[in-house]
């Protein structure tokens, strides 16, 4: 046996030779895994049938009967199951795309904050980051919602928060715009003024590259977005108005408050999740922007600075192109890190997919299912997120100089 | 490597199939392992509530110290999960404890499609408002436009959708997993009105921060017929839960309790002695001691011993027997037979 690998000729035993060797493990693995799924799989289904627990997904059809307390969909107990599923997934899309946007724009504060020349600045910006990492998301989860509801006015009194709306322990209410018929046409000078301002944006790079002279696209941009669509909406008679919530102050004690369904309510457990998830996550998206920002060479900066550049134009064009390439991967994991955590929801009651489904779970008792289902929607976001990334590096190699 | 790989695989597909082999009963190994694995609240005064000392106690806690007395002739080898109203199911279908005691409502979808199997009813309930005295009303017809308050994966949430859609009132439901946060946002003012069921009011009231400003209305909006669970398809067991509960009660009604169980071994009572164990075998058809009954009601007591020390009108829940007293006394608790 010992002696095949010492003979001489060049004949190796298909045993030693790496390409074969590498086929014949891959090919076990591949098989393990399958025959371990398909265990899994009739196992499971053996073993609801043995303890006599319905399984299948015709429960999605059926009456729901429990309410949610958000809905950004039609909801009601008259629902299905299927729905009521539907809704949890949306609140936690709500919850997560506006804690990322809160989020990026505070890190990214904060970040640079800690850079600061200014001492006190940056003392406070470290501190801020040092506490609420290291404090448990769930505990401030929870702590935000206790403190929002002692702080907030009893149901029948109100406060008001400047500019944005008035607010009780039943939320904060805003003015709700409500589109009427022929906003559709408003809704494509969005898209179109978008599209527009794009375009100018592309010319003018374009433009400076050739000739060195420069266009304010940001301004004209910006004025495009805003002023096409504003223009159309007012040449199409205005279709929409802008319902203010009512507060009722009179009448017996439970018509009293802000009058249900009247403008727009963003409640005390949607708010204290999205307090807590922004702040937690702020911190870490900081710590990448501080990092980002120092892999940038100094160099870069002096050499800016020598061709005239003034402070702020350096940081815009030059620090932070470079910064970005090293700081949007760990952005991206920090996005969905928040999304994942927005599970913790339940903890105070906000219907989330996890809160929702766990409700239909219970009252289903189709629990291998919902499971699945979670589990699939957990599983593509961090596809979809790390598809993104990939595409992100890709791009970056390829303008690299 | 390609080892290492092959054992894990053969091992994880080796767990999997002992998981899906059955087990021997669920007597025989609660009997190997020497204790009764309970389902039990969080923390429901009165029903299944732990100490300072992480003592459990109440009408639940019974049924399962009177399965441990049953089994063991020791009432004390029985070991607590406590669980949230949402949890409870998957717990009991898993394997995680074995019998459910926690006041848990008996409805179909429960006793059909999630597995499982209620061996009796140990306290005959029925959903409740709670509401502070200063929104000053007095029926629960009054309470449209109101923002409820509930525990998630309960019978409560679905009789409340009902109830207010019935009467064509307006509502909101805000509901959590923990009964605490419940009681804790109700009392803050998240909502105006605390629903669950009427004995869950009389206990949760108690952890309120003023008590005596809060009033429960007279609508009783359900039937919830609280027992034990058990899982399906072990019927050894589920006699078990069933007649331990139903040697509480004929205890009850033939006035033997844990004070005078001693004199009754030599009663001259035939049923009484069937009872005590001294005649027929009904505890050897149960899979345990003959003197099961008379463990269970030297040890934790008849049935009204136990809802008169845990829940009666001389505790801090003060609940009057009302349709829980005995068939023989006007209310509705009645058990089969010993023979
Ligand atoms: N009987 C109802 C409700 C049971 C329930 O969960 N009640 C709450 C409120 S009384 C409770 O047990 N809380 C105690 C706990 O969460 O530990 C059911 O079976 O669905």
């Amino acid at each position: 046996m010992t002696t095949i690998s010492d003979e001489p000729s060049g004949k190796v035993s298909l045993w030693y030779d790496p390409r074969v060797r590498s086929m014949v493990s891959q090919v076990i693995l591949i098989g393990l895994i399958a025959w371990g799924f398909y265990a899994l799989v009739t196992n499971t289904i053996h073993n609801l049938e043995r303890l006599k627990i319905a399984s299948g997904f015709d429960f999605l059809g059926t009456n729901a009967g429990f309410t949610l307390i958000q809905s950004l969909i039609e909801y009601d107990q008259t629902a299905t199951y299927g729905r009521a599923f539907m809704v949890g997934l949306l609140n936690t899309f709500y919850v997560a795309i506006i804690g990322i946007v809160l989020a990026t724009i505070l890190g990214f504060l904060v970040g640079v904050a800690r850079l600061s020349k200014n001492w006190v600045i940056s003392r406070v910006a470290t501190v801020y980051v040092e506490v609420l990492r290291n404090i448990p998301l769930l505990l401030q989860i929870i702590i935000w919602y206790k403190i929002l509801l002692l702080l907030a006015p009893g149901k029948r009194e109100f406060g008001n928060i400047l500019g944005i709306g008035n607010f009780n322990i039943t939320g904060l209410w805003t003015p709700k715009f409500i589109a009427q018929d022929g906003f559709w046409v408003t809704g494509i000078a969005i898209v179109i003024a978008i599209a527009l301002a794009w375009m100018v944006a592309r010319w003018a790079s374009k433009r400076q590259q050739a000739t060195g002279q420069q266009f304010p696209s940001f301004w004209a941009g910006l004025a495009i977005v805003i002023g096409l669509p504003l223009l159309v909406f007012f040449a199409t008679g205005s279709p929409g108005i802008v319902e203010h919530p009512e507060f009722v102050s009179e009448g017996s004690m439970l018509r009293r408050g802000f009058k249900p369904g009247v403008g727009f309510v963003f409640i005390p457990e949607f708010l204290a999740l999205l307090f807590a998830l922004v702040l937690y996550t702020a911190t870490f998206i900081a710590e990448i922007v501080r990092a980002g920002i120092l892999a940038v060479d100094h160099g870069q900066t002096e050499a800016a600075g020598a061709l005239g550049l003034r402070r702020g134009k350096i940081l815009r064009l030059v620090v932070i192109p470079q910064a970005m390439r090293v700081i949007i991967p760990p952005l991206t994991s920090q996005y969905l890190n928040l999304t994942k955590n927005s599970s913790l929801a339940m903890a105070i009651g906000y219907p989330d997919v996890m809160g929702a489904g766990g409700i239909v779970l219970n009252q289903s008792g189709q629990a291998v299912e919902i499971i699945i289902m979670i589990m699939v929607v957990y599983l593509t976001f961090s596809l979809v997120t790390s598809v993104f990334m990939n595409w992100y590096n890709a791009k970056m190699s390829l303008v690299e100089r | 490597m390609k080892k290492t790989l092959l054992a894990l695989g053969l091992g994880t597909a080796m767990s999997v199939a002992a998981a899906a082999a059955a087990t021997a009963g669920t007597l025989a190994d609660v009997k190997a392992k020497g204790h009764v694995q309970c389902g039990v609240s969080q923390g429901l005064p009165g029903f299944s509530n732990a100490d300072a000392k992480g003592n459990w106690a109440g009408l639940d806690v019974d049924i399962c110290r009177g399965m441990a007395a049953a089994i063991f002739g020791d009432a004390t080898k029985v070991k607590y999960t406590p669980l949230s109203s949402k949890e409870r199911f998957t717990a009991l279908q898993s394997g995680e404890i074995d019998v459910l005691s926690r006041n848990t409502t008996w409805t179909a979808t429960r006793d059909t499609a999630l597995g499982l199997n209620f061996a009796g009813v140990n306290y005959y309930d029925g959903q409740g408002f709670m509401v502070r005295k200063s929104l000053g009303v007095t029926s629960a017809l009054q309470l449209g436009g109101a923002a409820v308050c509930t525990n998630t994966g309960t019978t409560t949430e679905l009789n409340v959708a009902d109830y207010f859609r019935a009467n064509n009132m307006k509502f909101e439901v805000v509901a959590f997993e923990k009964s605490d946060e419940v009681v804790g946002a109700y009392d803050k003012g998240r909502c105006d009105v605390y629903t669950t069921d009427a004995s869950g009011l009389y206990a949760q009231r108690l952890k309120l921060t003023n008590a005596k400003d809060h009033i429960v209305l007279p609508e009783i909006i359900s039937k919830e017929p609280l027992g034990p669970v058990v899982r399906q398809g072990d019927d050894q067991w589920f006699n078990l839960v069933r007649w331990t509960l139903n040697a509480m009660i004929n205890a009850e009604e033939m006035g033997i309790t844990s004070a005078n169980v001693e004199s009754m071994l030599t009663s001259k009572n035939p049923a009484v002695l069937r009872l005590v164990g001294k005649e027929g075998s009904f505890g050897e058809n149960l899979g345990v001691g003959n003197d099961w009954a008379y463990n269970i009601i030297k040890q934790v007591g008849n049935y009204g011993e136990s809802f008169e020390r845990n829940v009666g009108p001389k505790t801090p829940l003060g609940i009057a027997r009302g349709v829980n007293a005995l068939w023989s006394k006007g209310g509705i608790m009645y058990a089969p037979p010993i023979r």
